[in-house]
């Protein structure tokens, strides 16, 4: 087996790297899973440095231009650096007539980031997700793993200061 | 375990029933699915048995967290069986009364029961609430009644029986024909026969072919699949099982949403316990036939629910779809014969092998046969999965189950059929759902979301919104797509904006036809379908838009005034305890006023005011 050299990169670890390594071993000679590699990938590093995808494309034996078109394609995939708490608001047909839009622009305005942003101390990435499928809490937002339901822009802010 | 023979499984079912039909035990059916679980049902379960413990009734209650029960905007949801009494929104601090009034001395908590939106009356039983007592489950026949993490429980309903008696006594002709004879029809929005569709695949040749369930539920404001596979995962395995039969296929792949954890969890412990029952893997029931599932999990693109795309993204490519022929019957995942169903197709499949076609097409219209599945949500009182006959009028959908509109507010249209869709207005809410009669009036069926939209939506907004869902989510490989979207959306911004012109409303209709007439696939073919409808129906409201500057709705801020008509003011004060900027000064009894250069323009003021008095 051919070894890959690590490239260097700030926001991965060695031990990151050993985990992006099995992740490669493990799916390597599956076909058409380099979206599960990807995913876990992102997984481990919280996003996809450009570094790394070309990494994994060798790593998976793949042209870097297709794995880089597959990465770019999903919206799952991050090739810029996420906040420590990412805010998924749906923006589904219910919750929009319920009014996210408003719970939205309060948030931008609130933490100074657009949809699809990070804010500078890193704290929140903002990302507008569509359809959760839980439309009967709408207007819904996920941070992390807690699912928010019923929220208002009034009351969002509130809602998101345990998120440090 | 050992892997089980058919006399094991009927000796399961047995036992189970015996259990569950325990006249001593009460069993209490806590909500599990994504909505409950968000509401706080975990901590409710926790706090039930702590209670159940301390009290010593451990032996004669039962707790089981069943998946999604469907009526979510109420969680979390409690139902005690075996009298069905339902409890809605509770929270850890009920539970000590609960378990004291309804389980010791067997009066409901009153406070805690169903409350009719029309007679404000609160209402005991399940099955007594119009949103359950209108329905016919098939689909989601065993939402909330089993564990769907307990193979066991689907057994003891009947799961199972219809894997059985294919892999017993019929041939694949003979699956087909009672596919056939059901008259089912893709559930995921085109309506193809499934029957049909299996056929084509079975007479392929090819010793490789594949069942995939299509569970990347993309449409906005449908929820079904979710539903299904967080309550009854087994049913869909099932489905898929007796499909591979019927086409002779040893795979399978569901591909899911990855926003669906919980649903991809459940059906994870699913295919683990079929497999340890060997209903599933190598020489199933040791009838020599095998079949294995695996989760494919999807990377977020809404265009993977067309079949071909989502077959390229199995296959670890980009999702796009390609040009139909060769079909995906003959040329499909990995170029080899392909079958793709949606979760609600392959769920009823095993019902119908048990009761046989016909029963499944004794209810129903002319074309359309059977049950359809929907979901609920948007302004509306009872929101949530709601599984009715097809021939149900939308006006009983909406009014009967959903129990009309919500606050005082009035109905003005039915979202059918998410982006692909349309929008049915009030006078045509007599209409039966049927995929030829919802086609008829300009919608789709779709997948089965049904937003309802009261008085202070903007259809032109709505337009602008779905179009900006197609622009955001076309994959961009044909030109049609990928560029008349954008140019419908820059038109139906400008006009939002206040800057629409006469001239637009016949481009967007020029676009449309041009985008129907020349895109690759069915996201663009269908594209124009939401602003069509609008144009259809609301025709007005884009008038106003584009002639006076005025959102009829006041939706659309730059063409708002942000000012308040002292002659609707109520003088309540709730704009300005709602306006998050202090832009608002108000006392008692004097009209609100709002500072123009303090206003954020969030539209708090907007959704609180009941007199419709800012402007």
């Amino acid at each position: 087996m051919t070894c890959f050299i690590q490239p260097h990169h700030e926001d991965i670890t060695q031990d990151m790297w050993q985990k992006i390594d099995a992740v490669i071993k493990d799916n390597k000679d599956i076909s058409g899973a380099i979206i599960t590699a990807l995913r876990q990938c992102q997984d481990i590093v919280n996003y996809l440095p450009c570094e790394l995808i070309d990494y994994i494309a060798d790593g998976m034996n793949l042209p870097r231009s297709e794995v880089f078109g597959v990465a770019s394609f999903y919206s799952l995939f991050s090739l810029k650096p996420k906040g420590r708490h990412t805010i998924k608001v749906c923006t589904g047909t219910a919750c929009y007539v319920k009014g996210i839009r408003e719970v939205i622009n309060r948030i931008e305005g609130e933490f100074k980031l657009k949809e699809g942003g990070t804010t500078d101390d890193r704290r929140f990435s903002l990302e507008g997700v569509r359809c959760l499928g839980a439309c009967g809490l709408a207007p819904v937002m996920v941070v992390g793993e807690d699912t928010h339901g019923d929220i208002a822009a009034e009351n969002v802010i509130q809602s998101l200061e345990d998120y440090k | 375990m050992s892997k089980l023979t058919l006399g094991d499984l009927d000796l399961i079912r047995e036992q189970t029933k015996d259990i569950i039909a325990d006249p001593d035990v009460i069993r209490l059916m806590i909500c599990g699915g994504t909505g409950c679980h968000a509401t706080g049902s975990i901590k409710v379960k926790q706090t039930l048995f702590e209670e159940i413990e301390k009290r010593g009734l451990s032996d004669k209650v039962k707790i089981v967290e069943t998946g999604c029960n469907g009526f979510c905007a109420l969680g979390p949801l409690l139902v005690v069986q075996p009298e069905g009494i339902f409890y809605v929104k509770l929270k850890s601090e009920d539970i000590p009364e609960l378990i004291e009034e309804q389980i010791i001395n067997n009066t409901p908590v009153k406070r805690l029961l169903f409350k009719d939106p029309a007679t404000k009356k609160r209402v005991a039983k399940q099955d007594d609430i119009s949103f359950f007592a209108n329905q016919m489950p098939r689909a989601l026949r065993n939402k909330g009644l089993i564990d769907p993490e307990k193979i066991d429980d689907y057994i003891a309903r009947d799961g199972y029986v219809g894997i059985v008696k294919v892999l017993k006594e019929m041939k694949p002709v003979d699956i087909i024909e009672q596919m056939t004879a059901s008259c089912l029809r893709g559930r995921g929005g085109a309506g193809f026969p499934t029957g049909m569709k299996w056929d084509f695949a079975r007479k392929s040749e090819g010793n490789t072919k594949y069942v995939l369930c299509n569970a990347d539920e993309g449409d906005p404001g449908a929820f079904m699949d979710r539903s299904i596979l967080e309550a009854d995962p087994h049913c869909v395995l099932e489905g898929m099982t007796i499909a591979a039969k019927a086409i002779n296929a040893e795979k399978g792949y569901i591909y899911c949403r990855t926003e669906y954890q919980l649903a991809i969890k459940r059906l994870k412990i699913a295919i683990e316990q079929a497999k340890e029952y060997g209903l599933l893997g190598k020489n199933i029931l040791n009838t020599g036939f095998d079949f294995d599932v695996e989760i494919y999990q999807g990377a977020g693109a809404f265009v993977c629910g067309e079949e071909t795309a989502l077959m390229r993204s199995i296959e670890g490519k980009r999702g796009m779809p390609r040009p139909r022929p060769p079909f995906p019957a003959h040329k499909g995942l990995w170029e080899k014969p392909s079958i793709l169903n949606n979760v609600e197709t392959f769920s009823n499949v095993p019902q119908i092998m048990i009761n046989v076609g016909n029963w499944y097409a004794s209810v129903g219209t002319e074309t359309s046969k059977g049950t359809k599945v929907f979901a609920l949500s948007g302004d509306v009182n009872n929101i949530g999965l709601v599984e009715v006959p097809m021939g149900t009028t939308l006006r009983s959908l909406v009014f009967d189950i959903g129990g009309g509109i919500s606050n005082k507010r009035k109905f003005k249209a039915v979202q059918l059929g998410g982006p692909s869709g349309g929008c049915v207005p009030e006078h045509l809410l007599d209409t039966p759902v049927g995929y030829e009669e919802i086609a008829k009036i300009g919608a789709i069926m779709g997948s089965g979301g049904a937003i309802v939209m009261n008085d202070k939506t903007c259809m032109v907004d709505m337009a602008r919104f779905f179009m900006d869902f197609i622009q955001d989510e076309s994959c961009g490989k044909c030109t049609p797509c990928r560029e008349g979207t954008l140019r419908m959306l820059q038109i139906l911004e400008k006009i939002c904006d206040g800057k629409g012109e006469p001239k637009d409303i016949k481009n967007l209709e020029e676009l449309s036809h041009v985008i129907h007439q020349s895109a690759l696939c069915g996201l663009g073919q269908t594209a124009a379908n939401p602003v069509l409808s609008a144009l259809k129906y609301f025709r007005d409201e884009f008038d106003a838009h584009i002639n006076e500057k005025i959102c009829p709705a006041k939706r659309c801020v730059s063409m708002l005034k942000f000012e308040v008509d002292p002659d609707l003011c109520k003088k309540c004060g709730l704009c300005f305890k709602s306006c998050p900027a202090d832009a608002i000064t108000w006392k008692k009894k004097e009209v609100a006023v709002i500072d123009k250069d303090k206003c954020v323009k969030c539209m708090s003021c907007f959704d609180k005011c009941k007199f419709d008095s800012i402007f």
